[in-house]
């Protein structure tokens, strides 16, 4: 999400505040994890924005070298604001104070609110916060510029005893109204389902599990992911965004995975290249990203991806759910939970487990032919789990 | 705590490595809400992923395997404490 700015020989990049999904267009800087003068690396996390839904670490998208800090941590900015100025690698601080002299930077934006600015909460102390549902902003800050640390919010608890109602709870809840409702208002849904029966694929997990230990078994969900992304790559018009009145299909399937926040709410960030990666590598990361979303610390790249979405809501409760798409993606292929039923095979009827698969697609982008069949060939490689 | 005196352990020491456990995945859970005899899944509300991770947790807390083929013996929390006393006096 950087921009290359063209000026003779100074390679100047101004890093922007990048996209954070749909639902989230403007974030609260709440710390730098660099400093001016600091080598920096692709992927590298360099701050911390606090959204709505969760403290994001912002990752920076290419090497260079940091010369200015253009926010300040407690700024309220919007998405694509310019936060900091990199320098190429090998740039001299000379030619850089060249560019800048040409290229004045934009004061920082105004914070969006007339409030002012939200104090400094390490993310620690927001984490510890969050497990023992305290306000954060009820917290006496007593670090360095009054900053929020753990022991603040240990002794807020000591203190408060559970009186406090987390407040991010409402901002989460409007948010996702928000999102939800801007996607039922622009996407012409359409909805199918189908049976797909599961005894292939539950006599393969349970024959690679026995011989695992605890640590390293596999869940079927990953089963799931890894055969919805299989088949998305046969059908294109359902793996993308719809952005500006038109479709731009995605060559790559990152699968934004809806995982729900016990502290009520719902984030769904993303795996990577789903389709190119064996089911082991896909059960580490998943565990991980469950357990990083839950403790509400994810990186920008996580939420800015996700070419499509996949919910397994009904795990533990419902047979089938229908989505709503979360744009500017296309589709949510959606699993149930797995129930044995009474299934005729080879002219026999067996007891076999089955799941519900629904897909919602956006008609913008494709038609439920297209659809029906993207399911069908769903359930063709859950047949074959050793193929996944 | 020392793990591999499994055999050691009492009926108060194993309910505190579950509670503790369950802590960690579900921090909101009171233990005393927590009825022995129904499915704790249930009570507790957690996906596959939830679940692996609470028995994981109790695999290192305590040092005992729980095959996958065991699962579905360990519904209730009144199972789980049977199934884990045995497990930790069987490794001794």
């Amino acid at each position: 999400m950087t921009t290359a700015i063209a000026d003779g020989h100074s390679g100047m990049r101004e890093f922007k505040l990048p996209s954070l999904g749909a639902d989230m267009d403007e974030g609260t800087l709440l710390e730098w994890h660099v400093q001016p003068g600091d080598v920096v690396k692709r992927g590298q996390v360099v701050a911390v924005v606090d959204t709505s839904k969760a403290a994001i670490e912002v990752e920076c998208w290419e090497d260079g070298i940091v010369d200015q800090l253009v926010v300040n941590p407690g700024s309220t900015i919007p998405v694509g604001t310019v936060i900091a100025l990199l320098r190429q690698p090998g740039e001299t601080e000379a030619q850089a104070a060249q560019w800048k002299a040409k290229h004045p930077v934009a004061a920082p934006a105004p914070p969006l609110t007339e409030e002012p600015a939200r104090r400094r909460v390490s993310p620690a102390a927001r984490r510890q916060a969050e497990e023992k549902h305290i306000d954060i902003e009820t917290v006496t800050g007593t670090g360095p510029q009054g900053a929020v640390t753990v022991e603040d919010v240990d002794r807020t608890v000591a203190a408060a005893a559970g009186a406090a109602v987390p407040d991010r709870a409402a901002e989460m809840r409007r948010t996702i109204a928000a999102a939800m409702a801007r996607s039922k208002h622009e996407i012409p849904h359409y909805y199918l389902a189908t049976e797909i029966p599961l005894a292939a694929a539950t006599r393969w997990l349970a024959g690679v599990n026995e011989s695992r230990p605890i640590t390293e078994r596999l869940l079927m969900a990953v089963l799931f992911i890894k055969a919805t992304a299989l088949a998305l790559v046969k059908f294109p018009e359902l793996n993308g965004f719809y952005r500006d009145g038109r479709f731009e299909p995605s060559p790559v399937v990152h699968v934004g995975v809806a995982i729900s926040l016990r502290q009520g709410g719902l984030i769904a960030p993303a795996l990577l290249d789903v389709n190119s990666k064996p089911p082991n590598q896909l059960m580490r990361e998943l565990a991980d990203l469950v357990k990083r979303a839950r403790a509400l610390s994810l990186k920008s790249s996580e939420f800015a991806l996700p070419t499509v979405t996949v919910t397994n809501l009904g795990d533990q409760g419902v047979e089938s759910v229908y989505g709503v798409i979360y744009p500017p993606q296309v589709a949510l292929v959606g699993f149930g939970k797995i129930t044995e039923r009474a299934w005729v095979a080879d002219g026999a009827v067996q007891i076999v487990p089955v799941v519900t698969a629904s897909l919602s697609a956006d008609h913008r982008a494709s038609d439920g032919h297209r659809g029906g069949l993207f399911l069908n060939e769903l359930k063709t490689l859950l047949q074959q789990p050793e193929g996944l | 705590m020392n793990a591999s005196a499994g055999n050691a352990m009492d009926e108060q020491a194993i309910r505190d490595v579950i509670f503790r456990t369950l802590h960690t995945i579900a921090p909101e859970v009171d233990p005393a809400t927590l009825v022995a005899d129904q499915p704790l899944r249930d009570q507790v509300d957690l996906d596959s992923m939830d679940w692996l991770n609470f028995l994981v947790g109790l695999h290192q807390a305590l040092k005992v395997d729980i095959p996958e083929s065991d699962y579905q013996k360990l519904y209730t929390l009144d199972q789980l404490m049977t199934y884990l006393r045995e497990r930790l006096s069987s490794s001794a």
